[in-house]
């Protein structure tokens, strides 16, 4: 196992390069995410507002 | 549109359609993508032997390769989806192009960021201004650039056709990343892997460099279809479908 870790020497190199790969590519996936929901919170509380806007016109 | 275009490939062009089938089809492509990338990581970095010449360094070559080649792949579906979307102005091709941007700037900056840590222990230099790391280098500003634009334009549609536009010119450096090392000297080597005629590489180390070229595709597909259903619902967010679905979320 610590072989494995050391990477014959190489360890300061492969392991950011594997690391960097996985975090450039998680925080890729997670952006539209965390974008849709904010789009769709938006989206709910134009709803709630344009509902509440027809309901006073409609009581007068 | 053509009449020799079939009907389901034309429905598929709807949004609220396309929204549907991309959410039926992802969770698909993301699991195969991390299976995929799983067997990969596993014959990369445990089964290969090491290089006789690197020793474990090469293994850098697992992931710096696969996502070298989606840069290069994911600009070329940039370009066709841009040319697409200018000719016939069909919204879901301008959005296909606009969010593969991001996708692809992400893999250039691996390529990069990787390629300098496998370039410091081999070539003695984290950067070299050769034709192979410039030439890449000038991918990732062509995709920072069709982000940029994209998004300094206040309705997205004429921000998309203006992005598109660069994305189409800028398609010219795409076989010059390819061929550079063939074309000017150069520190970086040469292809390994060849289409026509043998690799230059063991089997044993090919393998996973190919399951993880796989996974990258597969990676693709999955982020791709979330970012385009995200942009979709923006894009489409007066229509009825989006409020429905909206609403529903929100019971949830």
């Amino acid at each position: 196992m610590n072989a494995f870790l050391a990477m014959g020497g190489y360890a300061s190199y492969v392991w950011p390069a594997f690391a960097v790969f996985f975090i450039v590519l998680i925080a890729d996936y997670l952006s539209p995410v965390f974008r849709r929901r904010r789009n769709l919170r938006e989206l709910r509380a134009r709803l709630a507002r344009q509902d509440a806007r027809r309901k006073d016109k409609s009581n007068g | 549109m053509a009449n020799w275009i079939p009907l389901w490939l034309h429905k598929l062009g709807s949004p609220p359609i396309f929204y549907r089938f991309a959410g039926a089809v992802r969770p698909w492509a993301l699991a195969l993508a991390l299976i995929a990338g799983a067997i990969a990581l596993y014959g990369g970095l445990v089964l290969a032997p090491a290089d006789y010449q690197q020793g474990d360094a090469y293994r850098i070559i697992f992931i710096h390769v696969p996502s070298a080649w989606m840069s290069l792949f994911i600009y070329g579906i940039m370009g066709v989806a841009a040319f697409i979307g200018l000719v016939w102005r069909i919204k879901l091709a301008e959005v296909v192009a606009m969010e593969s941007a991001p996708i692809g700037a992400a893999f250039t900056f691996i390529t990069l960021v990787t390629g300098s840590l496998w370039g410091k222990p081999m070539w003695g230099t984290w950067w070299t201004w050769d034709a192979r790391l410039t030439s890449e280098l000038v991918l990732l500003f062509l995709y920072l650039g069709v982000i940029g634009l994209y998004h300094s334009f206040e309705d997205r549609r004429q921000g998309a056709r203006a992005a598109a536009f660069l994305a189409l010119i800028g398609i010219v450096n795409v076989p010059i990343v390819h061929f550079s090392v063939n074309w000017w000297n150069t520190l970086h080597q040469g292809s390994t892997i060849r289409i026509l005629g043998p690799s230059h590489i063991d089997a044993r180390m090919l393998w996973p460099l190919l399951t993880m070229m796989a996974a990258t595709k597969f990676y693709y597909i999955a982020s791709l279809f979330g970012r385009v259903r995200t942009d979709l619902l923006d894009m489409e967010s007066g229509k009825d479908w989006v409020r429905e679905l909206a609403t529903k979320e929100a019971s949830r």
